[in-house]
């Protein structure tokens, strides 16, 4: 499971001795994510992206908690005691606004998580079981952030709900069924209200059960590296502690500086004015949108406007899913023995456009839907999956990618400019 | 095999929404959306800026101003609007003391509902500070009825529950009431303000069930000698109204100067650190 040079743990005294011998729990943690993981010494900054979700993951669970103390999963009292969060509780407004601005910077978090990934190739193999369980964990991240996003009970978490239980409907013959039964109503009210609090409280455990199993997936072949090219022998490698302790350490502070920013000084600007209106069913916002993260995908079901065979609104939620379960592919569809687009000049050229699609997308989707967005919108909706779907598999067979180093440490002294010593 | 399902599947997805941008480019130039008046009058005239000393990174309220403000929601906007979210106990934090937040719960005109001790009847009792401000009307169908068919909002959140609120306040309530212009009827002939409602330009359909709230200079009379002009009075209920929605804004940025200040030496440490077991690794 680890490379031959990793450390051992060696208890120093005689309590360590004794419950490691009857629990080698601390074992466990030194081999997980102390001196005992080698990990490639050359991991740049986007590599601390993957500690830095589950510092927000536990934020998320720490503050929910807390908050779910006080909230009311009730549509007649579930906005005021929301309200009553921010003013009669200690340090409510803070345990709230850490909460919502929390989301968001997951979300940060984890699409630089995903995009580099991307870049440097990690969902090759053989990491391909690391990558499947990240899309799982995305996909449990964005059901629990939509549900939360109900809790409040606002004009948006009503009509938001509507919107997204509204696209089970467009399954032929059975959605409308599928719609009132996960509802429990043919609305978004009480039942729906209580069934999203009790599975907002459950799916964060799960999404943590999912990244154990995520760690235990990277630790079998050892965690990648920018340059792509697997560790070769001891030199390659420095111990996870004290060295990426370290590292992450000052990703988490600079973690924290951007997380305090929000909270304290633009709590509301990530957010909608229109969920500080309680929840109205006869009065319909002017516009629905969803929160900022779930933008790009958004434009993606709106992109789909003709019928052909299918239904446009059937095509659209077919896009929309599709567009997330398509990551399940991309590791064989991406072919390339090369990982890193640092020596892969053309996947590399895809890969910004795709970074510049996205954000395109994610401008459409909270846009107004006046002819030009839209134009917009389709042009790289129909990118997005020609990028997946066509242009990566043929990227991947037809591109020369450039000499990669022969090893890790070869390359760290390249850019050094020194001549081959041995590290340490 | 999968390469050739997945450009099968990508060439349909990519087929049937370039059917869609099609038809988007053929109704863009068969078609042109016409301008809508809303959008035309909004352009012309964005909001103005109430310059309130609490807005920007690091406002802080002025308790004067918001007072004045209070005093504004009390004489003029709480005949129709409420103020559910807040009790009276916290005017303390506006800067009243004990015995003027029990005179002003006392006095206020709507009393709280209540159950007559003797036979069970509903009945109404005068407000202390514990009570949140009372609703003006029973239910929405009793405002509906007084108010020409129009339910007035609550006012706790307004600031928060509308893009730039405060701005949005002010401008809305001190320069929102102009005639119709006549070039905008010229233009868009369906623009007229239908009767009983009332054209004001920053309204998003350009015609509010509101009448002008505050008409003229000395409409309320402040104690501290501040001239009550109706863009005076708008400011000040603006002001008052961004700390019903945000009662903690200046406890929250007064922290935030605290909190950033301890993650900035943080980080400084952890870079340090991270320099420190790095410094003899080529990287």
């Amino acid at each position: 499971m680890s490379f031959p040079w990793a450390k051992h743990y060696e208890p120093k005294y005689a309590l360590t001795k004794w419950v490691d011998e009857r629990l080698p729990l601390p074992r466990f943690v030194y081999s997980a994510v102390g001196g005992g993981y080698p990990v490639p010494r050359n991991l740049n900054y986007f590599w601390n992206f993957g500690v830095l979700a589950g510092a927000a993951l536990a934020c998320q669970i720490v503050t929910g908690i807390v908050l779910a103390m006080h909230f009311a999963a009730n549509g007649a009292i579930a906005f005021d005691s929301v309200e009553h969060i921010m003013r009669d509780v200690n340090a409510g407004w803070f345990l709230r606004y850490a909460h919502a601005n929390g989301a968001s910077m997951f979300f940060i978090v984890v699409y630089t998580h995903i995009a580099r990934g991307l870049y440097y190739g990690s969902y090759k193999a053989p990491r391909e079981m690391v990558w499947l369980l990240g899309v799982v964990i995305f996909l449990l991240m964005m059901a629990t952030a939509f549900m939360g996003y109900v809790l409040p009970w606002g004009q948006m978490s009503f009509w938001g709900a509507q919107v997204i239980t509204g696209f089970f409907s467009a399954i032929p013959i059975v959605g409308e069924t599928i719609r009132v039964w996960l509802l429990g109503g043919f609305a978004p009210d009480d039942a729906a209200l209580n069934r999203f609090f009790s599975l907002h409280y459950l799916l964060p455990f799960v999404i943590a059960a999912v990244i154990v199993l995520h760690i235990w997936a990277l630790h079998i072949p050892g965690s990648s590296n920018p340059t792509g090219v697997e560790v070769k022998g001891e030199q390659d490698t420095v111990p996870f502690h004290p060295y990426y302790t370290a590292k992450d350490g000052l990703g988490v502070a600079v973690f924290f500086l951007v997380f305090a920013a929000l909270i304290f000084f633009a709590p509301n600007y990530l957010g909608h004015p229109d969920n500080y209106i309680p929840a109205n069913p006869l009065s319909t916002p002017a516009h629905i949108v969803p929160e900022w993260y779930f933008l790009p995908f958004y434009a993606i079901l709106k992109s789909f406007t003709v019928d052909f065979i299918l239904p446009a609104k059937l095509w659209g939620v077919l896009a929309m899913f599709g567009s997330i379960l398509l990551m399940f592919f991309l590791p064989w569809l991406d072919s390339s023995p090369v990982r890193s687009a640092k020596y892969r000049p053309t996947y590399r050229i895809f890969f910004w456009i795709l970074i510049l699609d996205v954000f395109a997308l994610g401008y459409v989707g909270g846009a107004e839907p006046i002819a030009r967005n839209v134009i917009i919108g389709q042009i790289a909706a129909a990118y997005y999956f020609a990028h997946f779907l066509i242009i990566v598999p043929m990227v991947s067979r037809m591109e020369r990618p450039r000499p990669l180093p022969n090893s890790i440490t070869e390359a760290v002294l390249a850019k050094h400019g020194a001549h081959p010593v041995p590290a340490e | 095999m999968i390469r050739w399902i997945s450009a099968l599947v990508g060439l349909a997805f990519v087929f049937v929404v370039s059917l869609g941008l099609f038809s988007s480019i053929v109704g863009v130039i068969t078609d042109p959306a016409p301008p809508t008046a809303e959008h035309f009058v909004h352009e012309e005239h964005p909001l103005l800026d109430a310059g309130l000393p609490s807005s920007g990174l690091l406002g802080k309220f002025d308790l004067r101003q918001v007072q004045r403000g209070f005093q504004v929601y009390k004489e003029v906007c709480a005949a129709c609007h409420s103020l559910r979210h807040v009790a009276f106990r916290d005017l303390k934090e506006i800067g009243y003391d004990e015995g003027q937040v029990k005179a002003i719960a006392a006095a206020w005109v709507v009393e709280q509902p209540s159950v007559n001790p003797e036979t069970g009847e509903p009945a109404t009792r005068k407000n202390t500070p514990a009570d949140h401000f009372p609703l003006v009307y029973a239910n929405d169908v009793a405002a509906r009825a007084a108010n020409n068919n129009a339910v007035p909002p609550d006012l706790s959140l307004m600031t928060k529950a509308r893009h730039d609120g405060p701005d949005y306040i002010y401008s809305l309530v001190g320069h929102g009431y102009v005639p119709q212009p006549k070039e905008l009827l010229a233009k868009f002939p369906d623009a007229a303000t239908p009767k009983g409602l009332h054209y004001n330009q920053y309204f998003a359909n350009l015609n509010i069930a509101m009448p002008p709230p505050l008409t003229s200079a000395g409409q309320v009379e402040y104690l501290d000698g501040t001239k009550p002009t109706v863009d005076q009075m708008a400011k000040d209920v603006a002001a008052f109204l961004t700390w019903t929605a945000e009662p903690n804004l200046d406890a929250r940025h007064g922290a935030g100067l605290a909190v950033l200040g301890f993650l900035l030496i943080f980080c400084f440490l952890a870079w340090g650190a991270y320099q420190n077991v790095w410094r003899d690794l080529k990287h």
